[in-house]
């Protein structure tokens, strides 16, 4: 309770600054407006149904990819552990591909498929499948090599061996990957909405653009702030108990 | 019906004690190559164990014995000679010969029951029931009932140790091979277990072979305790310790025995120091 009382108190100072901010007059209210401009934005927004509608769009979007990414990333993983041969060539491309920022994508992305859906979904697939296989071959090659020989002498061999015992055993590394691929893909789908203006939908990246075309800087920080919360709540809701439940598993420290 | 009365009597077998395995063991060679060339593991070792007998292999690290064992286990394979367990050929890992290493090698994905349960969810022809209660019946055999739900890094050294055991013992194996499971634990832990593994070998009819540095240990468990020369690995003298169990580690008798084995360590210590130095 004091936890969150300290939170919250440091939350309201914030808006009380930027409050003040406003008041001093020293920008401009088209560049910065009051909070009470946003809220009345967002309250607009989510009385009108343009909110949701958006949110919507871009979870789904969000979704697609990344279980595409997830689905792609953690096999190829496997293989890249497993053998070699994988490892020198997908394992390389997968380290070089990762350190590309995703929204280097998106150019590629419009030019192949145009102003479409697909060029949205391959960027989102771009941003989370990299990191979801360089996460899943280091934690396959960080099982320490005791686990397989102890299940080697209780029978457990090929396919119960990696679904028992080796993925298991690279859970902890897996959902960090995971964790880190939610992220990219979060960045790398604002990135694509924001340049990809297709009329298949609106998501919160569009309506993020059509507030800067438009100079509606209340809509601009009020999507920004939904985005935040959005990514905020996908760590609290799904990230944060399965950490909890390897780090209670594991004995490892947590914060 | 038939049916049910199979599953309602397996539990029972599966908790029966059934025959040790023996092992017969002939010119076992093992070499490792390494960065300073190659090295000569296991020097045409040749062992017999008997059904239920009590086998230490003693010696300096790098003797290889834990090699020995490895083969033994089926998880090693030997450059040449021949492993033998009730007359067939050791050809890779298996339920019969369980192994305990020397870190608990315990999955820290699984509680304890989990850890458990691990070998026998491998076995056919048991019922979720079967398992459980099997389970159950080995984690009170090593008196950690209580804490079947711990999360494995709750435990004791001790305590990871003994659900090892349990792990190990519950698909009833006929042969245990411990690498020194005790080496990482405090004194007055390992005497409480040298006395726990005793009772659990004399109830529980295991053929064991068991690898340790510590003379006294190995004196205090065995039937027999041979001794290991390293560089190259061979088995040098064999010690039959007759001291009626169970057995106090810090009996006199014991200490004689632990004297006698400790010198002929020793003379191999000095033999291989007269030859590097």
């Amino acid at each position: 309770m004091k936890r969150f009382l300290l939170a919250a108190a440091f939350f309201v100072v914030l808006l009380l600054i930027w409050d003040v901010a406003f008041r001093t007059k020293i920008w401009s209210p088209v560049l910065l407006p009051s909070p009470w401009q946003v809220a009345t934005y967002l309250k607009g927004a989510a009385v009108d149904g343009t909110l949701a509608k958006a949110t919507v769009i871009t979870m789904r979007r969000l979704l697609a990819g990344y279980f595409i990414g997830l689905v792609v990333g953690l096999p190829l993983g496997l293989l890249t552990a497993r053998w070699k041969l994988f490892r020198d060539t997908i394992g390389t491309m997968a380290l070089g591909l990762q350190t590309l920022p995703s929204v280097c994508w998106v150019p590629l992305a419009l030019l192949w498929f145009g102003q479409t859906e697909a060029a949205m979904l391959f960027v989102v697939v771009m941003g989370t499948l990299w990191s979801v296989v360089i996460a899943t071959d280091t934690g396959v090659r960080n099982v320490p090599p005791i686990y397989r020989r102890a299940a080697l002498t209780m029978g457990s061999k090929r396919l119960h061996m990696w679904f028992k015992v080796i993925l298991p055993a690279a859970l902890p590394f897996i959902v960090s990957g995971m964790k880190q691929g939610w992220a990219f893909a979060w960045r790398s789908l604002m990135a694509a909405e924001i340049f990809v203006t297709i009329l298949t939908g609106f998501g919160l990246g569009q309506l993020l653009h059509y507030g800067r075309e438009l100079s509606a800087m209340d809509q601009v920080i009020a999507i920004m702030l939904v985005i935040v919360v959005i990514g905020l709540l996908a760590d609290k809701i799904f990230f944060s108990p399965i950490e909890k439940f390897l780090h209670r598993r594991w004995g490892t420290s947590q914060a | 019906m038939r049916q049910a009365a199979r599953h309602h009597s397996s539990v029972t077998e599966e908790l029966e004690v059934i025959a040790p395995s023996k092992l017969a063991i002939e010119g076992v060679s093992k070499s490792f190559r390494s960065a300073s060339g190659t090295v000569l593991a296991l020097d045409r070792v040749s062992l017999n164990v008997a059904e239920g007998e009590f086998v230490c292999l003693v010696g300096a690290s790098g003797c290889g014995k834990t090699t020995l064992l490895n083969i033994i286990a089926g998880l090693e394979k030997p450059d040449s000679g021949t492993v033998l367990a009730d007359g067939k050929p050791v050809t890779g890992p298996g339920r019969e010969r369980l192994v305990m290493f020397q870190e608990p090698a315990l999955f820290p994905w699984l509680d304890v029951f989990g850890n458990v349960l691990f070998g026998l969810k491998l076995k056919p022809n048991l019922t979720k029931k079967d398992r459980r209660d099997v389970a159950t019946y080995y984690l009170e055999l090593v008196g950690l009932s209580r804490f079947e739900h711990a999360n494995i890094h709750e435990l004791s050294g001790g305590m990871k140790q003994r659900v090892s055991l349990a792990r190990a013992l519950a698909p009833n194996p006929r042969m245990l091979l411990m690498d020194e499971p005790f080496a990482a634990l405090d004194a007055l832990t390992r005497e409480q277990l040298y006395g726990d593994i005793q009772e659990i070998w004399k109830a529980r009819r295991k053929t064991i072979v068991f690898v340790t540095h510590n003379v006294r240990e190995a004196a205090c468990l065995g039937d027999r305790v041979l001794v290991f020369s390293p560089h190259p690995g061979r088995i040098k003298e064999e010690f039959a310790v007759k001291l009626p169990r169970p057995r106090d580690i810090n009996s006199v008798d014991l200490a004689a025995h632990a004297t006698r084995i400790t010198k002929a360590l020793k003379s191999f210590g000095q033999a291989e120091a007269a030859v590097t130095g």
